[in-house]
Order: C-alpha cells, then sequence, then structure tokens
C-alpha cells in the first residue's frame, strides 16, 4: 500500500513542516456541468465505493435527493432551473468538497491530523483524530463539511483518495455515462475544460468559462460552466469564495496572543508562588469557620 | 518551596510511569497519515453483465478472497468494466448501485410457483421449474399447435405461448433461442432488449 503519508503538504493544527521534497502529480476532477444529465450515477457510486448508505429521502417536490449534503451524502446533485434570454435552462450541478488549494478547513481545524492536505491536493479528513468540534463547517467557503449524528466525527467527500493513491479514478468520475465527470492531472484537466468552453462559446454560451476560484488558492474539483461570468445561478455556487476572516484573525492574530496570554498566566502564577509563598489560612479563621459550621 | 521525601518519589514515579507508557505506543498523539486502504488489492474480479436493462453493460464484480478452499466468497464492490465497447467502464445510477440489488433481501434466488388458485409462493427446485415449464409448453403446444391453414399450406403455426428472452444473452445464445423457438412454431419470442 502506498505510504501516502510521505505525501503530505499540509497537517491541520500541525507547526511541523511536513515532507515536501517529492513532487507528486497534482490531480483535478472536471466537472462538465453542460454536459451533466443529472443521472446521479456519480450519488450512487460515491455510496456503493465508500461503503456508505444514507437514509432513504422523501419527494420534496424537485429531483434534489438527498436535499442537502449529509455525512453519509458526501455529493449531491443540485438542480436550479433559471430563465435566460426567455429560454428555460436546466442547470445541474454536483456538490460536494471543492478540495482547496488553500482549503479554510484544514486551517480551523484544531485537532492534529483530522484533516490532511495530501501533495497530489486531494484534501482527507482523517476520522480517528476528529473531534467532532464542527469548526471545519464555517470555515468552508463552500459548505460541504457535515458532523454524524452517529459519531460525532466531520465527513466529507475524499476525492476517493484510497483509489487515487493506487492510481485509480474517483468512483463518481468512472461511473459518469456521460462523461461530464473527468479525471487526471489538474494541467489535463484545464486543457480538457479549455476545448469544451470553446465548443460551449460556439454554441452561443459567450460567458462559458472554468470555476477554478483563486479566492481559495484555486481548486482541484473545478467545474466548467456556461454562465461562468454568474456562477450564483448553479445553485449558489459562490462568485468569489475566500476563507471567512475570523478564521485568518483566530489562527493567524489571536492563536499566538492567546499563547503568549496563557504562557504570562502561568510564569506570573509561578512568580507570584515564589515571591508570595502559598496562600495559607491562620488558626483563627480556620476556628472562627468551625464554630460557624457548628452552628 | 518544601517537598518531603515521599513527594519525591512520587513526581518521579508518575513521570517514569508516564514516559513509560508513551513508550509502549501509547502515546496520545498517532503520528501517521493514511489513507484508506484500497479495499480491492487481492479480490478476486470476475467480468459479468448488469443485469437491468438492454444496454448490458459489462461489470466487474469483486469477491472477497482469492477462491480458495476454506475462503467463501461474498462480493464486495461492482463497478463498470473498462474493457466493455458498450459503456467503457461506466454505469448509471441503477448499475453504479448493483452491490446492493446483490444483497437485497427482496431479491429473487430461486425458482418460485403460485399455483392457480393460490395466494403463495411456493419454492420449487431448478429441475421441477424446467420441467414444470416443458409440460406446460407440450400441452399448449399439442392443444393449439396449427400445421395448416384454412388454404391447406403447411405453416407450422404455435401462437398461444409467447417467449422472452434475455437481454444479456450473447450472440450465440441468441441463436439457440432462434432455433429453438423457429422449431417449436414459436411466432411471438422477443427480447428484453426492446424494452
Amino acid at each position: 500500500m502506498a505510504l501516502q503519508s510521505l505525501d503530505i503538504a499540509r497537517r491541520s493544527a500541525t507547526t511541523t513542516p511536513a515532507p515536501s521534497i517529492r513532487e507528486t502529480t497534482a490531480v483535478a476532477k472536471l466537472i462538465d456541468v453542460s454536459t451533466c444529465i443529472g443521472c446521479k450515477a456519480c450519488q450512487a457510486a460515491c455510496m456503493e465505493w465508500n461503503d456508505i448508505r444514507d437514509e432513504v429521502g422523501t419527494c420534496t417536490g424537485v429531483y434534489d435527493n438527498p436535499i442537502d449534503l449529509t455525512a453519509k451524502s458526501w455529493t449531491v446533485m443540485r438542480y436550479a432551473e433559471v430563465e435566460e434570454q426567455g429560454k428555460l435552462e436546466w442547470l445541474i450541478r454536483k456538490d460536494g468538497c471543492m478540495h482547496c488549494a488553500d482549503p479554510g478547513c484544514l486551517k480551523a481545524c484544531p485537532s492534529p491530523g483530522a484533516i490532511i492536505q495530501y501533495s497530489n491536493g486531494i484534501v482527507d479528513f482523517h476520522q480517528e483524530n476528529c473531534i467532532g468540534c464542527g469548526y471545519c463547517i464555517p470555515a468552508c467557503p463552500f459548505n460541504v463539511p457535515r458532523i454524524s449524528k452517529a459519531d460525532n466525527k466531520a465527513y466529507k467527500c475524499s476525492l476517493c483518495s484510497d483509489r487515487v493513491a493506487v492510481g485509480q479514478a474517483p468512483a463518481c468520475v468512472k461511473a459518469c455515462p456521460t462523461g461530464a465527470l473527468q479525471f487526471g492531472s489538474k494541467e489535463q484537466m484545464k486543457d480538457y475544460a479549455d476545448k469544451r468552453i470553446g465548443d460551449l462559446k460556439s454554441r452561443g454560451f459567450e460567458q462559458a468559462g472554468l470555476y477554478d476560484p483563486q479566492g481559495v488558492g484555486g481548486t482541484h474539483v473545478m467545474y466548467v460552466l456556461q454562465h461562468a461570468d454568474r456562477p450564483e445561478l448553479y445553485s449558489k455556487l459562490p462568485n468569489n469564495p475566500s476563507i471567512s476572516p475570523l478564521v485568518a484573525l483566530w489562527k493567524g492574530f489571536a492563536k499566538p496572543l492567546a499563547s503568549l496570554t496563557m504562557a504570562a498566566v502561568a510564569l506570573g502564577s509561578l512568580f507570584h508562588f515564589v515571591s508570595k509563598g502559598p496562600n495559607e489560612v491562620s488558626q483563627e479563621l480556620e476556628d472562627e469557620i468551625a464554630k460557624e459550621d457548628a452552628k | 518551596m518544601h517537598v518531603t521525601r515521599r513527594q519525591f518519589f512520587k513526581v518521579c514515579g508518575a513521570g517514569l510511569s508516564g514516559s513509560s507508557i508513551a513508550l509502549m505506543g501509547f502515546s496520545p498523539t498517532a503520528a501517521l497519515a493514511e489513507v484508506r486502504t484500497f479495499k480491492l488489492a487481492r479480490a478476486t474480479e470476475t467480468r459479468n453483465m448488469c443485469p437491468y436493462c438492454s444496454v448490458s453493460c459489462g461489470v466487474l464484480i469483486y469477491t472477497m478472497g482469492d477462491k480458495s478452499k476454506n475462503a467463501k466468497a461474498d462480493i464486495i464492490h461492482i463497478e463498470g468494466d473498462p474493457d466493455n465497447p458498450v459503456n467503457r467502464g461506466t454505469l448509471c445510477p441503477k448499475g453504479a448501485g448493483l452491490l446492493d440489488m446483490v444483497k437485497s433481501a427482496n431479491r429473487l434466488k430461486y425458482p418460485e410457483v403460485r399455483e392457480p388458485g393460490s395466494s403463495e409462493w411456493k419454492r420449487i427446485s431448478w429441475d421441477d421449474a424446467v420441467t414444470r415449464i416443458a409440460t406446460h409448453m407440450k400441452k399448449d403446444r399439442d392443444a393449439n399447435f396449427i400445421e395448416k391453414n384454412t388454404d391447406g399450406v403447411t405453416v407450422n403455426r404455435w401462437n398461444t405461448t409467447g417467449f422472452l428472452a434475455s437481454s444479456a444473452a450473447g450472440n450465440e445464445i441468441g441463436y439457440l433461442t432462434h432455433k429453438i423457438l423457429r422449431s417449436l412454431g414459436n411466432v411471438a419470442f422477443d427480447t428484453q432488449a426492446r424494452i
């Protein structure tokens, strides 16, 4: 089995540097919204491969089922009906982890090794180290991680890190019958996306483009969108996602300050103890308390 | 600060036991981060065909064990067969969820018969099932076979029984199905590939 521990780029709540001299190929999944038919083969393949079975949902009047990501549904199809130039467009987006190059979840995670970024770009949750604090959820610009009620641990798409580690494509990509999902090196995926965007532009989608948001350093799951200028059309895909400034404030500015305060309190206590000695209660006071208690 | 002899020994003992526990591998921080082990590494791979629709996608069925005598095979995963020209590794949502059909409690695993007038399904053996079907076919054919039409032309028709063949059948099975049924005079037969 591939020793992926040597191919780590970043590890949550860890300050020691990761082994970094090996250069592994950055991988990416490309989701071509324009060729997706919304069949949900990716959803089924994801559950099958990852040995998770979500509860059977109920019809909410739309095709979205389950209606949202859960700890057991790591990818869901979101069906948006929008009117563009007097024509109905059915924009179907496969939602799930975007595997950001600069992951907000990893930055916010306080548990060492619960969130790992591999050098190939995959951001993986390691549930054995997860403490279930849920900080990854508000820190995610795409609102992806979910805490399981069964074990109180956070779950999300792993981009099938176990398959990719042995040179296989993720289960969703392999299953996709229309080829709307593609997997390869990030460079290859960008080249393929260019071809698709060229095709879409020739069909009248002037604003077709690639969704690889730079606000999170680019992503290892990218979209080809017909309306790349308005990603919010696709069930509220964020236009310019970025990690919440609170995370930066907390982990960048407040964390060393808090550590310093704690150290100062400990040191101050020690000095106080050395200079003033232990707090001793006088015999008279104790006698008085004993009298009070006796009453 | 005053430390008694007893306190000194307590601190030393606690320190020693703590570091020993850590050395023995009970360290609170597990260091390595591993991906989930690839579950198909030494599983047995078997080629088959998806049974659902007429597209007949190729599938790879993965079973636990290496078919050795004492290891009981159990299907753990099914995915598309990349070498099958029909689907080239892809599957639809039903095909991608085939494992749950294999494991379904409602799956039919053996022939069953519901006798006329009965509401109960009764399990029968394969031999009994084939014999039963053959008997019914012969009885119906003997009663309704048309050798000649009203003009006296030999037609050899058997119009009262239909036959539905599997969509997953290959060329050779299709040929045999055709030969057997035509030789019986059967006219109304089709494959599920038309559905």
